[in-house]
C-alpha cells in the first residue's frame, strides 16, 4: 500500500502511522449534548466500503486524510488537513 | 576544569569500503534548521540566497539547503542566522555520512522504503524517509553518491545497518 503525503508525495506505507477515523476532525462545539460527545469520543462506524482516515507521515511530520475503500484497498484521494478544512 | 576533546561521531568507525561502495564521514561545519515565519518566506529566501521547495536541494550562500518538511529547511555548511525565521543550530544533533559507488543505490534499496530510481529520485533530490527503523534525511548529491543524515545518537546503528547491507550486496555479486 502507498499513500500520498501532501508535502513529500507518493510514499511507502511503512513511513506512515494510522491515527484513527477522520471523524476526529469534526469536534462538536460547546453547545453539543452529551450524546454527541459520546459519539465523537467513542463511537465509530466500521464500514465495508469508503472510509476517511487520519494518517501521519513521520519523516516530515505532516498529517493527512486518506479516503479509501476497505473492500478494494483503493485509495480514492488523500488531502492535507488544510484541504480537509482543518 | 576538565579539558574536553572534540571528536566526530563517526570517529574510528569510518571509512568503510566493501565491494563497489564506500561509506565515509560527510559532516558539514554546521547544520542549521530554518523555518520562515508566516509571509516571510520570500524575504528569508532573499537573505539566504534561496529556499528549497518540497523535495528540493538549493545551493545557498551558507552551503546546501535541504527541504526537510513543510516550510522547513536544513542548511549544511557555514553557521548562519536569519531575520524573519525560526533558526536553530542542529550541528551536534545530526550525523551526516556519504555512501558512494556503483553499488550505492543497491545498498540503500535494502534499508529504505524510498523509491530510488532516477526518474523518481534524481541527482539533486532530497527526502525525509526511513533507514532501517530510523527517520533519516536522504539526499542524492551525485549520480552514485548519497548523503544520509540521522540523529547523532544513532550513528553506530546507522553504520551497522549500512555495513551489513554493503556486505550483502557485495556477497551477491560474487555468487
Ligand atoms: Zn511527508
Amino acid at each position: 500500500m502507498r499513500l500520498t503525503c501532501p508535502h513529500c508525495g507518493d510514499r511507502d506505507l511503512r513511513e506512515f502511522t494510522y491515527k484513527g477515523d477522520a471523524l476526529a476532525l469534526l469536534r462538536p462545539d460547546e453547545t453539543a449534548n452529551p450524546q454527541e460527545w459520546v459519539d465523537y469520543v467513542h463511537n465509530r462506524d466500521n464500514p465495508a466500503g469508503t472510509t476517511s482516515e487520519l494518517w501521519y507521515h513521520g519523516p516530515c511530520g505532516s498529517w493527512l486524510v486518506a479516503v479509501r475503500d476497505t473492500t478494494t484497498h483503493v485509495t480514492h484521494r488523500t488531502l492535507s488537513l488544510a484541504e480537509a478544512g482543518k | 576544569m576538565a579539558k574536553l576533546i572534540a571528536r566526530p561521531a563517526t570517529d574510528g568507525l569510518l571509512p568503510i569500503e566493501i565491494g563497489k561502495a564506500i561509506l565515509e564521514d560527510a559532516q558539514p561545519q554546521a547544520i542549521t534548521w530554518v523555518a520562515p515565519f508566516n509571509r516571510k518566506k520570500s524575504a528569508v529566501s532573499k537573505t539566504l540566497g534561496g529556499f528549497p521547495g518540497p523535495g528540493e536541494v538549493v545551493e545557498v550562500k551558507a552551503g546546501r539547503a535541504l527541504s526537510v518538511g513543510p516550510g522547513q529547511a536544513m542548511i549544511l555548511g557555514a553557521p548562519l542566522d536569519c531575520e524573519g525565521a525560526a533558526v536553530a543550530d542542529q550541528s551536534d544533533a545530526w550525523t551526516v555520512v556519504a555512501l558512494e559507488g556503483a553499488a550505492a543505490r543497491d545498498v540503500l534499496a535494502r534499508v529504505t522504503p524510498l523509491d530510488l530510481r532516477d526518474a523518481v529520485f534524481p541527482e539533486g533530490g532530497t527526502a525525509r524517509t526511513l533507514v532501517g527503523h530510523m527517520t533519516a534525511s536522504l539526499t542524492r548529491v551525485g549520480p552514485f553518491r548519497f548523503e544520509i543524515m540521522v540523529f547523532r545518537s544513532m550513528t553506530q546503528t546507522l553504520i551497522h545497518e549500512l555495513e551489513r547491507a554493503m556486505k550483502h550486496v557485495d556477497a551477491r555479486t560474487k555468487l
